[in-house]
């Protein structure tokens, strides 16, 4: 065997080991169509515990929409969604907000008159759980829950570098710093599972490198599990250790890195299939 | 200086008029800041509030208990708004809420009427009526009055803004009025929120109702002294709780100075212009529209709200 061709055998077998972990969630033949439009066609995966699994494939193939039914904003017409032991054949909003599965959206969805720190307070609300009176006295009980949340906010305002923004309301900040604050809220959540849909859309390189070691430092630190949507193929097969490719609704590869890297079906939906 | 003390009565009496407007006013900003939506019905709620509460006055009941009651039948109100409209509409246009809100109005005025009838009902909760006499050989007077609504709405209007600010609900509040989806995406619920907003609306409304209703009588009209809310509404902003307030003491203000002052001064304009002399009244009805125009021209944002920021 060639040198590199062991090195490679070597990196394969080390991401297989380290997404041994056991599913935290799976799907099951997932389908969801808009009237007459298929946009997930009996889709199958699971995400492993502690990975960063990668979903990748050309526009509309249905990316987006996986990650909205995993989050309970769609509702899959069949399938079904096993999560937390339970088998549901959907997922709902809260339920999935309230055990851990926290997100961020293809086109940030920020609340945009509110400041950073008020952003990333919104992610503590389902932690702080004082009733409407005691909310309305701030006294006590309330008053402590409060800052017991403010002190973990901090403490995730100081992981993305983003002190200096804390007090700025986030719509008159710039894109890349919009989509940090984004990972914020989510990160707010101390969630289990982290949806990131195309984190790095958008951005220049410095700030692909920064989000980047975000994402790694979040799974490693944290034990987090990431689901990531991304186009760029460089970052994608940098930092995941699965990688889930759909095309026009449906799964054509499911693999380590360069498993996929490799696969023929892979190939033809990005470069197209030669016509001969 | 007399007359300063003239000018400063006219300035104050028209203030104290606005903090009334305010109170209405309040009941659009919260709702407009948990939902996005201009509620129609907050003018109509108003009304309903306050003929529930002299319903129950009438039926005997002691002050306290009518308005402990009226507070649950808001609340039971908003429960209903939620469940049987609100609920349906998620993610829906700003558009359709509002025209649900409409409906909403139309329906809750038939309700009040069918229940409590038609008629005018004098309300007297023991405000104090009479003048007091300050400044140099009393020159200045003051309704206690508009006295003790200013400072009421004040009250109100300062836990409120605490409220917004300080505490998990108010940032909730602000959340879901920014963006239902990511409100959603952290585990804000939508449904127990609007029940809130509606709530705490609806007890806004009662206390407009009842301050309103002691002065005036508590009768159908009531729900038109809304519009005048609305001027204020575009002054504030339609997410600023104290600018509300700011913006019912100008509204408030400017339009007793600009009846008192103003139209004489026109009419001597108009004198000197076409040689016609002629005395003008009724200002005060449309002043408060003309400077909403205004500023919707110049500072569409009103005075505190937010501004909206477009990136291209």
């Amino acid at each position: 065997m060639a040198e590199a061709e062991i090195l490679q055998t070597f990196d394969t077998q080390a991401a297989a080991q380290r997404s041994f972990g056991e599913p935290v969630l799976t799907l099951e033949n997932i389908s969801l169509g808009f009237g007459g439009v298929k946009a997930i066609d009996d889709v199958s995966f699971e995400v492993r515990k502690g990975e960063v699994l990668a979903i990748i494939g050309p526009n509309g193939a249905g990316k987006s929409s996986m990650l909205n039914c995993i989050n309970g904003f769609y509702k899959p017409q069949s399938g079904s969604i096993t999560f937390r032991g339970r088998k549901m054949p959907s997922m709902d909003p809260h339920f999935a907000a309230s055990n851990g599965i926290a997100r961020t959206f293809q086109n940030i969805a920020l609340f945009r008159g509110m400041s950073t720190l008020d952003n990333l307070m919104t992610g503590r609300v389902l932690k702080m759980d004082r009733g409407f009176i005691w909310q309305c006295l701030y006294w006590g009980p309330a008053q402590r829950e409060e800052l017991e949340n403010r002190a973990y906010v901090e403490r995730v305002i100081d992981f993305l570098e983003i002190q200096a923004i804390r007090r700025t309301p986030v719509g008159r900040l710039p894109y890349g710093l919009q989509k940090r604050v984004e990972l914020g809220r989510a990160l707010a959540m101390e969630p289990e599972i982290l949806l990131l849909d195309e984190p790095m859309a958008g951005m220049n390189v410095e700030e692909k490198q920064d989000m980047s070691r975000f994402v790694l430092e979040v799974n490693e630190e944290f034990g987090t599990t990431i689901v990531l949507i991304e186009h760029d193929m460089g970052v994608v097969m940098d930092i995941s250790d699965r990688v889930v490719v759909l095309d026009y609704g449906r799964k054509i590869a499911d693999g380590t890195p360069d498993e996929v890297r490799a696969n023929q079906h892979v190939i033809d939906a990005y470069l197209g299939v030669a016509h001969d | 200086m007399s007359e300063f003390w003239f000018f400063l009565e006219v300035l104050l009496s028209g203030m104290f008029a606005g903090t009334m407007y305010s109170l209405v006013a309040l009941g659009f900003v919260l709702i407009f800041k948990a939902s996005g939506v201009f509620n129609f019905a907050q003018g109509t709620m108003v009304l309903f509030a306050a003929l529930c509460f002299v319903g129950f006055l009438e039926m005997g009941w002691p002050m306290a208990i009518a308005a402990i009651v009226t507070v649950a039948v808001m609340i039971a109100w908003a429960f209903a708004v939620e469940r049987l409209v609100l609920r349906h509409l998620v993610n829906q246009a700003p558009i359709i809420l509002f025209m649900a809100t409409i409906g909403i109005a139309f329906f809750l005025e038939g309700f009040g009427e069918l229940i409590w009838g038609a008629a005018v009902h004098p309300l007297d909760v023991g405000i104090p009526n009479d003048a007091w006499f300050i400044g140099p050989e009393g020159a200045m007077m003051v309704q206690q009055f508009d006295l003790a609504a200013a400072v009421i709405a004040g009250a109100l209007v300062t836990v409120l803004a605490l409220f917004f600010h300080y505490t998990r609900i108010g940032r909730a509040l602000r959340a879901v009025a920014d963006d239902h989806q990511a409100a959603l995406s952290v585990g804000i619920p939508l449904n127990q929120i609007w029940v809130i907003v509606w709530s705490v609306a609806g007890f806004v409304a009662l206390v407009a109702g009842i301050i309103w209703g002691s002065r005036l009588g508590v009768q159908f009209s009531l729900s038109i002294i809304a519009l005048k809310a609305l001027p204020v509404l575009i002054l504030g902003g339609f997410t600023s709780v104290p600018g509300a307030i700011v913006g019912g003491l100008i509204i408030g203000g400017g339009e007793k100075l600009a009846e008192v002052f103003g139209a004489p001064a026109l009419a001597d304009l108009l004198e000197w212009v076409t040689g016609i002399g002629m005395s003008l009244g009724g200002i005060e009805e449309w002043f408060a529209y003309v400077i909403a125009m205004f500023f919707l021209l110049f500072r569409p944002q009103g005075l505190f709200g937010e501004r909206i920021i477009e990136r291209v």
